[in-house]
């Protein structure tokens, strides 16, 4: 965002400052202006093409080089490289610059390779066909070549090019249906309106004749803002203008329904469409492994540059003395001689760091690098993950957050398409505590409180009769569903009846779509809606007319609507449905308890429900509220208060008729990985835009909220009662006294039945609560109660949430005290900003477009995929990761330690201990496959288990295995075994001879024994951490060991003609033709691995963790044939697997899994 | 990313059901793809690594005490020459030493062996606080001029630097390393009974590694007679003789001379011995050195004073697991008996908490 606005400011500089106006005037088809017009200034505007990219083939090179060396490690490797270059150090400048050059070559091939992917999308998209109409005719043109001004022509079904005004429609009322699902997630259909005149230009041929322009302010972000004017010249010169509002303006990405077609003009386009500018750039998202990872390299860097230090000056120290510093036999050359001292220590200093610079490794760089990218296949690759409906499988955008996964506190998730499948379907309706079922299957169901029945041989008796057909014919009449004919020639009825598919109901409400068609099963057909007639097709196949007199349309006050109609017996009623909460108290016959009772039952099953009443009007009546209506619409000042008395005195004095209940059916095991989630230690959010009861219901059906949770609200609804201040404060009081409460009975030991409580919060009052403080400070801290009370409830759910407030609630968590990780998942364009918000976004690949799935970082197919993703990929990429992050830390301890001892027993001359093939190759071949396959592979317990156990999950939160007494017991491990290495060698060597053939060796040879020793304890060290050993851990552990053998016989095998010196010379070789050798590297290795082994074993055995402890069941069932450890085994497994359905707490499922060992 | 703007055409390519993108999407069902390898799945209990801790020990104490033995029955002798002491015989060399005299110093040291050397004796020179592997040093010599190229023997690597040339002459050998070369010439004698001293035969071949004398150092070009191979060259400047002259032996002269080349293979560290002498056993009957009286002749040429070294000869014999070093057989034993040790702790929490995580936990 940042940054694209200073290039706007730029190009808007570069463009002169005399052409920069607010306004941009655009005529239409690009025509040249009237005559008379006003001076017309050109301004240029950018074509439509949409650029993701990054790099061009020609700036690929420079800009990827720079963008890579602007990260600190490649920049501090390139420095040492440099130095290296530049003065006389004891390594080749190939041990560090061939490790670079290898990072950098694959990082630039990897980011080459994803730009590839946003070219090749932009082409796609950029390329892609739109109708342009031009001189009367309408030609095809790629998307990026249109302009401002041209006239496109946009058929049903297609998604919008580019910011357009609508000059006129294939509707005579100068009307288009759009969808903006891909924008803000709403599938309705919304209504756009074409200018009026130019609502009759209808074929290519009038736009030809159509003079006019467009006056518009310029590009800005706001999705529902647009003001404009559009002047129109006719054939006198006096042009009209009318003025252009947000309903006139179609949006980029927007999809036209409903509608043949239409004709509109661009006006914005390419990179300043308002889509375009709502985009956030993408962050770069970094991972808490990360973070770490810097702080280590951070410690690593110091120790290196105290190291340098201490031994710059202990050189200095011992050399003081000219005859160690100059003996006889080690003169310095007369140049070296003149420096002078200070440039000479800094030099000492510089060769000390690139002596000691491997303890920083670039390699992991790399490896971390690539078992990423590697490792997200699995992601991809995972068959559980695949969702044959969809045809689609889990999808990778970035793998920089594999870890993260395994480290989520805080799960904010969408609720329509989500959690839900956004498909309303009618369960069932109640009338007068009659149960009417519209489909058999449902008819195994036991309906306790109430008589179950097939609608067809239920007979309520005659005056059940008449209400039951009053019910139905209250749902068919009481709406706002539009009928939509796919084909009308055949007739409706015939359509209808005979081929379901070719008619079709729609309305901004799903619910009301599912009720209708619930009443067509039921046998009550709404037909159409024909002259302000609504006819119904009734059970007898007769068509029953109803004049439509009024609508009392919905609004989320009062929670229901209403409809006015006249029978063609000529009876008024008033049907109403609505709420229970806002029906009820208006009513004053009718069989009110078994209803309640039966909403009730069905509000706890997570149903969507609604209550049904009447009232029959006198003509007398009628009159009276068409006057009560009439004068409430005229009003001018208070409209919106005057229609709501005028409704509530309408609506009343209501007969009861029944229920309805209406399921958003909820994705597949929704509630099971909700469950999983809560019970692996996560906080589950709900943040929707849908409105609160639904929203409510859906939580109670995803087990969210439970039956026992008491539920706080913090809505508009109470805080017009209260006052924000005090509402938060008794909220926050509530939670946090069952919170003390709570610590005092677990203390003793009575924690019974603690009430656990949900969090319902609206926006508006979001958005109160997160308003900065104006004047008194008391009001700054609604923040940190809001946050403390959030905190306390085990699950929230935020409705009536804009796009952005969602990223807001994201933040506000994001930068709470414990930074705790987030994660977010969506399928909708509107939650695209929490998705790149939250620390690691999750797309749903849903209905609603591929917004949500793109701007993610990963995507699956269903919200069940989540549990895996998070308990199984999170958990293994987490601990893979950290170990082989600790891993490497660890090797190269081991590594650079022995170096640094070396120079105190060599004068402190910098002095290399290895040579330099090994110096170089260490990182990069010997010890580098195992421990990249070890971080592909790993699998410390069993994935069902992981996920049958989510609690397992807790093991590893808040980065457990990257903390600091964690590293530092790495290090330290990587100290003692270079100790071990050096000084064992030490003394071995020290003053003895090591052959049979009383032959000596040299320090190339000490050199190389010490790294032997090391290379294979550190390769074992790893095969003792390794839980899971494949072929593939086989042969390339072993693998590696090997070609360290084979590589040093060869290296020392052969006088190597490009090489100035052969000091490698059979030096391997030798040390293996000597018997002390082999003893002393075996020794070594023992006495190296030993204390890891000892302290692992000890751990185990006296405080094993609970995945120790599931280890070593896993091991135990797997290991033993014996029947009786079987059984209980199996026993077992059943019983984790019922207590699957109830809850258990994290303690009580320890004990369990203490079982199976 | 801004790509994502047109959605209705690729959403409508992605969810017809077609069987030719679903075959494409869905994953292939190996084991490898959906990390289901067959794999072995070892865990570190107590229980598993015990018999490993116990073996270990088992295995590691006969070693050590194998190693130990071995070392003990060892004969080595160790004789410092280096002459700071006022009343050691070579006070007067040491003291006297001069770089350009032309009449070498020598001392004879007296010394008496208890016990007979049985086997082949190795006669080491060693020497303290020489830093043979100083950076500097290490690398001042030049790999190809030793093996014989003949540019390099007149062009020496820079890295023989100061030690490249001398007055514009290229240096053979060049180098730091060459340069100081240990030039003591140490002798022998065994007082026999009757007071006659004996030279003891020293053989001077067979103290460089086979490859170094064959491969790596090599005498320039086909040239037999090396005194014209090093026309153009100079001696080091430290050097009594030229490089030619260093043997009468054609095949132990020149960059092939054993001393230089054993010289040449840096020390690890500052305190070091090489292999100067092999006392070759004469017969089975009698000992190389038999216990007695001895003198060792020293030609004083090799200057330590200046900076505190020391010199030393050590007469050594050799067993198949090399000179002298207790080290290895004592940290043999200790790691056996530290593995054993833990073995028996292990087994103490085996059986206290492993059975406990067994069997205690499960419920009525």
């Amino acid at each position: 965002m940042d940054f694209s606005s200073i290039r706007k400011l730029i190009t808007r500089w570069c463009a002169g400052e005399e052409n920069w106006v607010d306004t941009r005037t655009v005529y239409i088809g690009n025509k040249e202006p009237p005559p008379g017009a006003e001076a017309y200034i050109p301004q240029r505007y950018p074509d439509n093409r949409i650029i993701s990219s990054k790099y061009t083939f020609w700036n690929f090179f420079p800009k990827n080089l720079f963008e890579q060396f602007r990260r600190i490690a490649n920049f501090y490797f390139l420095i040492i490289f440099l130095v290296q270059l530049i003065i006389d150090t004891p390594t080749s400048p190939i041990t560090s610059g061939l490790p670079l050059f290898f990072v950098i070559t694959v990082t630039a091939i990897k980011q080459g390779y994803e730009d590839w992917l946003r070219h090749k999308a932009d082409n796609a998209i950029n390329q892609c066909p739109v109708h342009e109409v031009q001189h009367g005719k309408v030609i095809r043109k790629q998307s990026r070549k249109l302009r401002v001004g041209d006239v496109v022509l946009i058929k049903e079904d297609e998604t919008f090019p580019c910011d357009l005004i609508l000059l006129s429609t294939s509707r005579e009322d100068g009307t288009c249906f759009v969808t903006t699902a891909s924008l803000d997630g709403e599938s309705s259909h919304k209504t756009y309106y074409a200018v009026q005149d130019t609502k009759a230009f209808i074929t290519e041929e009038d736009f030809d004749t159509l003079q006019a322009s467009i006056e518009c302010e310029q590009p800005q972000p706001d999705l529902y803002k647009f003001v404009g004017r559009i002047n129109i010249y006719s054939d006198r010169n006096e042009p009209i203008a009318r003025p252009l509002g947000s309903e006139n303006l179609l949006l980029r990405g927007a999809t036209l329904k409903n509608t043949q077609h239409i004709y509109a003009v661009a006006i914005y386009t390419g990179m300043e469409t308002k889509m375009a500018l709502n985009y956030q750039s993408k962050s770069q998202k970094r991972s808490a492994v990360e973070k770490s990872m810097n702080a280590y390299l951070i410690v690593y860097l110091c120790i290196l540059i105290s190291k340098a230090l201490i031994n710059t000056v202990l050189k200095y120290v011992w050399q003081a003395d000219p005859d160690k510093d100059e003996p006889f036999y080690n003169q310095k050359t007369d140049t070296e001689r003149q420096r002078h001292i200070l440039i000479r220590a800094f030099t000492d200093f510089l060769a000390f760091m690139v002596l000691f610079n491997y303890i920083i490794p670039v390699s992991m760089y790399v490896t971390v690098e690539m078992q990423k990218f590697l490792g997200s296949y699995f992601i991809m690759w995972d068959d559980e993950m695949f969702d044959e409906e969809l045809g689609e499988r889990a999808q990778v955008n970035t793998s920089d957050l594999n870890e993260e996964l395994g480290q989520v506190e805080y799960v904010f998730t969408d609720k329509t398409g989500t959690l839900t499948e956004n498909n309303m379907e009618f369960i069932e309706c109640c009338v007068d505590g009659y149960v009417y079922v519209p489909d058999a299957i449902c008819n195994g169901q036991v309906m306790p409180g109430s008589t179950s029945m097939d609608m067809i041989d239920s007979s309520p008796g005659p005056g059940g009769k008449e209400s039951e057909e009053l019910f139905f014919r209250a749902l068919c009449l009481c709406h706002t569903v539009q009928v939509k004919e796919e084909e009308t020639v055949d007739g409706i009825k015939m359509g209808i009846h005979q081929n379901k598919a070719t008619s079709f109901y729609i309305s901004s409400s799903p619910d009301e779509v599912a009720l209708v068609e619930g009443m067509k099963r039921l046998g009550f057909t709404y037909l159409r809606l024909k002259d302000s007639h609504m006819e119904i097709l009734n059970r007898e196949d007769e068509v029953e007319r109803f004049e439509l007199l009024e609508v009392l349309t919905f609004d989320s006050v009062r929670r229901r609507m209403s409809v006015i109609v006249r029978s063609t017996t000529g009876e008024y009623y008033l049907f109403c449905k609505g709420a229970d909460s806002s029906i009820f108290p208006r009513v004053i016959s009718g069989k009110v308890e078994q209803v309640k009772a039966r909403v009730e039952h069905n509000a706890v099953e997570g149903l969507r429900t609604l209550c049904v009443a009447y009232r029959k009007l006198s003509v007398a009546q009628y009159e009276e509220t068409c006057h009560l209506l009439n004068s409430a619409k005229l009003a001018l000042q208070d409209r919106d208060r005057k229609l709501a008395e005028a409704y509530d005195l309408i609506e009343k004095d209501f007969v009861l008729l029944g229920a309805t209940a209406v399921e958003d059916r909820l994705q597949d095991k929704a509630a099971d990985t909700i469950e999983s989630l809560q019970k692996a230690g996560m906080k589950v959010w709900v943040l929707t835009g849908d409105k609160m009861e639904t929203a409510a219901a859906t939580c109670y059906a995803s087990k969210l909220f439970r039956r026992s949770t008491q539920i706080l609200e913090l809505t508009t609804k109470r805080t017009e009662e209260q006052s924000l201040h005090d509402v938060l404060f008794d909220l926050s009081k509530t939670v946090l006294r069952q919170h003390g409460s709570m610590t005092r009975d677990t203390f003793s030991g009575l924690s019974a039945d603690c009430v656990d409580y949900g969090l319902i919060i609206d926006g508006a009052t979001l958005s109160a609560v997160l308003k900065p403080s104006q004047e008194d400070s008391s009001q700054g801290n609604y923040k940190e109660i809001f946050l403390e009370i959030c905190r306390n409830c085990s699950a929230v759910l935020c409705c009536r949430m804009a796009p952005l407030q969602k990223a807001q609630i994201v933040k506000l968590i994001k930068s709470s005290p414990e930074h705790p990780i987030t994660l977010a998942i969506g399928d909708g364009a509107n939650d695209v900003s929490m998705i790149l918000e939250a620390h690691v976004g999750i797309g749903i690949m849903g209905k609603e477009g591929r917004q949500a799935a793109r701007n993610s970082d990963y995507a699956i197919p269903k919200f069940k995929h989540l549990k895996k993703m998070l308990l199984v990929h999170g958990h293994y990429y987490y601990i893979r990761i950290s170990e082989l992050v600790q891993y490497f830390f660890y090797k190269n301890v081991a590594f650079i330690f022995p170096q640094f001892l070396y120079q105190f027993f060599c004068g402190f001359s910098q002095q290399p201990l290895y040579d330099t093939a090994y110096l170089t190759l260490y990182n990069i071949s010997f010890t580098s496959l195992p421990i990249l396959l070890f971080s592909l592979i790993e699998q410390h317990i069993n994935m069902d288990i992981l996920k049958k156990d989510p609690s397992l999950y807790r093991d590893i939160a808040k980065n457990s295995l990257l903390r600091w007494p964690i590293f530092i017991y790495w290090t330290f491990l990587g100290v003692f075994d270079a100790v071990v290495f050096f000084f064992g060698s030490y003394f071995l060597f020290n003053n003895s001879t090591f052959t049979s053939n009383g032959q000596m060796f040299g320090n190339w040879t000490f050199g190389t024994l010490v790294f032997t020793v090391l290379v294979f304890t550190v390769t074992l060290k790893l095969a003792l951490d390794t839980h899971y050993w494949t072929w593939i851990n086989h042969f390339v552990i072993w693998g590696s060991l090997l070609f360290f053998v084979i590589f040093s016989l060869l290296w020392g095998g052969i006088i190597w003609p490009f090489l100035n010196y052969q000091r490698m010379y059979y030096v391997f070789i030798q040390m293996l033709s000597s018997g002390p050798a082999w003893l002393s590297i075996i020794l070594l290795i023992v006495i190296s691995l030993l204390p890891d082994v000892v302290k692992k074993v000890i751990c185990r055995a006296l405080w094993p963790t609970t995945t120790e402890r599931i280890q070593v069941g896993e091991h135990t069932h797997t290991h033993t044939n014996t029947y009786t450890h079987t059984h209980t085994h199996a026993h077992i497994m059943h019983r984790s697997t019922s207590s699957h359905f109830t809850s258990v707490t994290p303690a009580s499922s320890r004990e369990l899994i203490g079982l199976t060992s | 990313m801004m790509a994502s703007s047109y959605n209705a055409k690729e959403d409508g390519h992605v969810t017809v059901p077609g069987g030719g993108t679903i075959q494409n999407k869905k994953p292939d069902n190996t084991a490898f793809k959906q990390q289901r390898l067959p794999a072995w799945q070892p865990i570190l209990t107590a229980g598993t690594v015990l018999p490993a801790f116990f073996v270990i020990g088992l295995i590691f104490i006969p070693i050590g005490i194998g190693l130990y033995v071995t070392s003990n029955n060892i004969k080595e002798f160790e004789i410092d020459y280096t002459g700071t002491d006022m009343s050691s015989p070579c006070f007067n060399c040491s003291q006297s030493f001069s770089w350009n005299s032309t009449r070498p110093c020598t001392c004879a040291l007296p010394f008496s062996l208890e016990q007979p050397f049985e086997s082949n004796v190795f006669m080491y020179y060693g020497l303290s606080n020489f830093y043979q592997n100083h950076r500097r040093y290490v690398k001042s010599r030049d790999d190809s001029q030793l093996n014989g190229d003949t540019t390099s023997l007149m062009n020496p690597s820079k890295e023989c630097e100061p030690y490249a040339r001398n007055e514009k002459m290229p240096i053979a050998p060049c180098g730091a390393i060459a340069n100081s070369m240990f030039n003591d010439t140490l002798d022998l004698y065994y007082i026999d009974p009757n007071g006659t001293r004996i030279q003891i035969p020293l053989m001077k071949k067979g103290i460089a590694w086979w490859t170094d004398k064959h491969v790596k150092f090599r005498n320039p070009g086909g040239n037999p007679n090396l005194t014209s191979a090093f026309q153009g060259t100079t001696k080091p400047i430290n050097w009594r003789k030229p490089v030619y002259e260093l043997d009468t032996d054609a095949e132990n002269n020149g960059f092939i001379n054993e001393d230089f080349i054993v010289w040449m293979r840096t020390a690890a560290l500052p305190t070091f011995r090489k292999l100067y002498r092999i006392i070759q056993k004469k017969n089975n009957m009698t000992p190389t050195l038999p216990r007695g009286n001895y003198t060792l002749e020293v030609t004083y040429n090799y200057p330590v004073r200046s900076f505190e070294g020391r010199k030393r000869v050590i007469l050594s014999t050799i067993s198949w697991m090399g000179g002298k070093n207790p080290f290895l057989g004592i940290a043999y034993i200790t790691v056996g008996s530290v593995c054993f040790f833990l073995g028996v702790v292990l087994l103490i929490i085996h059986h206290k908490y492993g059975s406990r995580n067994n069997t205690a936990d499960i419920p009525n």
